[in-house]
C-alpha cells in the first residue's frame, strides 16, 4: 500500500497546472519531484494530503481514494500523514514543544506525560533538543525547518511529505536537513515524498526522481538514470541550463524560450 | 459610448458574480462552522482565552467611549429640552439612548474595529503562512479550532460589555447632570425611570448578541479568505471593519423594526 497518483488533472481558473500526472511510490522509497518554481510541486503534494481535490483522475494513498474521503476519512487519513511545510507553517504563538505535540493531541489515549516524552524525543531526533520552550520567532530558518519536521514525525506517520524541503538554507544546514529525511527513511521507515528544486538535494535523499514538466511526469528513474538521461528538458533542468530545458519551445507563464523573463 | 455601455455593463455583472460567490461562501463558512461544533473537544479549550480576549480586553475601550457618551448625551438632551419641557426628562433621554442605541449599537461599532480587525488579520496571516492547512494536516478541524471559539466567546461576552457601557453611561450622564446641569439625583432618577421597560435590556442583549456573531463571524470569514501575502491580511482587515460596520447597523434597523 504506497502512494498512487493516475492522471492528476487540476486547474486553477483557466490556469491548467496538472494535465495528467502520474507517478506512484512503494513503501519505504523516498521520492522526489523535482521542477521548477511555479511549476505545480506543491499542488502535487497538496492533493496526497487531501488539502486540494483533482478535478480528474484519482489520488490513492495507503489503498484510499483521498479525493472520495469525507472529513473523518480525512482525519484518519492525515494521522499516518506528516507534512513538512516550506515555510515550516509553525504555529506562532505557540512554543515549538506545543507546536510538536499539536498532532499527539488528537490521538485518543495518549496522556500529558506520554506527549511531553514524544516531544523530547522528537526534537532529540531533529537536533532541537532543550529548545521545546522557544517559539518560532526566535529560530534561525533551517532550526524552523528542523521544528516543522518534529511536529511532522511526531505522530509517527506512515508516510512523509516534505514541501520544498531545503529552500533558503545555506549548503551545510541543508546537508542536515537532508540527513534527517534519510534518516527518517532508514530508522523509522516512513514512505517519503519530497517536492524540491534542489537537485543536490533530490540527488541525495531520493530513491527516485520524477520530473514535473508543463503539468505531466517527464521522467522517472533512479538518480543514476537522471544523471545519465539525455532528454533534453532533463538535462537542462539538472545542470541549470535555461536553453536546454526552454528548447522545445515550451512555455511557462511569463517566459518562453530561451528562458527570458517578459513578466519582469 | 457603446464601449463605455458595455464596459458598464460589464463591471456590474462582475460585481454581481463576485458578490453573489462571496455570498454563497459565506454560507458555506457558515454551514462548515455549525456542523463543527459537534467537535465540542476542539474548541472548548479555546473559550476562555478567547472571551478574554474578545470581552475582557474591550471593556477599557467600550468604557471610555460610553463615558463620553454620557456626558455628550445629557449636555445635548438638557440643551433640547429647554423651555416647557422638565428638566428631568433629561434622565429619560440619557437612559433611553444608551439602552436602546447608543450603548449596544457604539460598542459594536468600536469592537467591529478592536476585535474584527484583529481577528481578520491574525487569520490571515494564518492562512498566508500555511499554518491553516497546517491545522489541517495535523487532523484538527480549522473551523471548530479557529471560528467557532470566537464567534462562542462574542456571542457570551458582547452582551456583558455592552451592559458594562450602558451602566458607564448613564452613569457619566448622570454625574454631568449633577455637576453641570444642577439638576438633583431624584431628578435625573425620575426621568431614568419614567419610560424605563426591563424589555429594553433584553431587546439590547439580543442585539449584541447578534452583533458579535456578526463582527466575529466576517473577522474569520475575511480572514480565512486571505490571499497573497501582507497586503492580502490589511485588505481582509479594512473589509472585515465596513462590513461588519454595515452589518450591524442594517441588524440595529431589522431588530428595531421586529422587536419594538
Amino acid at each position: 500500500m504506497s502512494i498512487y497518483l493516475t492522471e492528476v488533472r487540476k486547474a486553477f481558473g483557466p490556469k491548467e497546472v496538472l494535465k495528467g500526472f502520474s507517478m506512484s511510490i512503494e513503501d519505504g522509497e523516498t521520492a522526489a519531484i523535482v521542477g521548477p518554481s511555479g511549476i505545480g510541486k506543491s499542488v502535487l503534494l497538496k492533493h496526497v494530503v487531501g488539502l486540494l481535490r483533482p478535478d480528474a483522475g484519482s489520488v490513492v494513498v495507503d489503498g484510499v481514494s483521498v479525493p472520495e474521503l469525507d472529513r473523518k476519512g480525512l482525519h484518519r487519513l492525515r494521522r499516518r500523514i506528516g507534512y513538512v511545510f516550506q515555510f515550516a507553517a509553525l504555529f506562532d504563538s505557540m512554543s515549538i514543544a506545543e507546536n510538536v505535540g499539536m498532532g499527539l493531541r488528537r490521538i485518543p489515549g495518549w496522556d500529558r506525560r506520554r506527549i511531553e516524552d514524544r516531544v523530547e524525543d522528537c526534537l532529540s531526533l531533529v537536533e532541537l533538543a532543550g529548545m521545546g520552550d522557544r517559539y518560532p520567532a526566535e529560530l534561525s530558518g533551517g532550526q524552523r525547518k528542523r521544528a516543522g519536521l518534529a511536529r511532522a514525525i511526531a505522530p509517527e506517520p506512515k508516510f512523509l511529505l516534505y514541501d520544498e524541503p531545503t529552500t533558503g538554507l545555506d549548503p551545510v544546514t541543508t546537508s542536515a536537513i537532508d540527513r534527517l529525511i534519510l534518516r527518517m527513511r532508514d530508522e523509522l521507515g516512513v514512505t517519503g515524498l519530497v517536492v524540491t528544486h534542489d537537485m543536490t538535494s533530490a540527488f541525495r535523499v531520493a530513491d527516485r526522481i520524477t520530473l514535473l514538466h508543463d503539468g505531466r511526469a517527464r521522467f522517472s528513474g533512479t538518480p543514476a538514470e537522471v544523471k545519465a538521461a539525455s532528454d533534453p528538458v532533463l538535462k537542462g533542468f539538472v545542470e541549470g541550463d535555461p536553453d536546454l530545458y526552454y528548447r522545445d519551445g515550451w512555455r511557462r507563464e511569463g517566459m518562453h524560450a530561451g528562458g527570458q523573463d517578459h513578466g519582469a | 459610448m457603446t464601449n463605455w455601455l458595455l464596459g458598464a455593463f460589464a463591471f456590474v455583472g462582475n460585481r454581481t458574480v463576485s458578490g453573489l460567490q462571496g455570498m454563497g461562501r459565506a454560507w458555506g463558512l457558515f454551514l462548515g462552522a455549525t456542523a463543527s461544533i459537534r467537535n465540542v473537544d476542539v474548541w472548548l479549550p479555546h473559550l476562555l482565552p478567547q472571551m478574554a480576549r474578545v470581552g475582557v480586553a474591550s471593556v477599557p475601550i467600550a468604557l471610555f467611549i460610553a463615558t463620553f457618551t454620557g456626558i455628550v448625551m445629557s449636555l445635548q438632551a438638557s440643551y433640547t429640552l429647554t423651555g416647557a419641557i422638565p428638566v428631568y426628562f433629561v434622565g429619560t433621554l440619557v437612559g433611553k439612548t444608551m439602552i436602546l442605541e447608543l450603548g449596544p449599537v457604539l460598542t459594536a461599532l468600536t469592537l467591529a474595529g478592536r476585535v474584527g480587525a484583529n481577528i481578520s488579520a491574525e487569520l490571515g496571516t494564518m492562512r498566508v503562512t500555511e499554518q491553516v492547512d497546517a491545522l489541517e494536516t495535523l487532523a484538527y478541524d480549522p473551523l471548530a479550532y479557529l471560528v467557532v471559539p470566537r464567534v462562542f466567546a462574542a456571542v457570551f461576552m458582547f452582551p456583558i460589555v455592552v451592559l458594562l457601557a450602558i451602566g458607564i453611561g448613564i452613569a457619566s450622564g448622570w454625574f454631568t447632570a449633577l455637576q453641570l446641569l444642577d439638576m438633583s439625583s431624584p431628578e435625573f432618577v425620575k426621568g431614568l425611570r419614567l419610560f424605563f421597560e426591563p424589555w429594553d435590556v433584553w431587546f439590547a442583549v439580543i442585539k449584541s448578541v447578534s452583533f458579535g456573531a456578526v463582527v466575529t463571524g466576517v473577522g474569520c470569514y475575511f480572514g480565512l479568505q486571505t490571499e497573497r501575502g501582507a497586503e492580502g491580511v490589511g485588505r481582509s482587515a479594512t473589509r472585515t471593519v465596513v462590513v461588519a460596520s454595515m452589518l450591524i447597523l442594517c441588524l440595529d434597523a431589522f431588530w428595531a423594526t421586529v422587536l419594538l
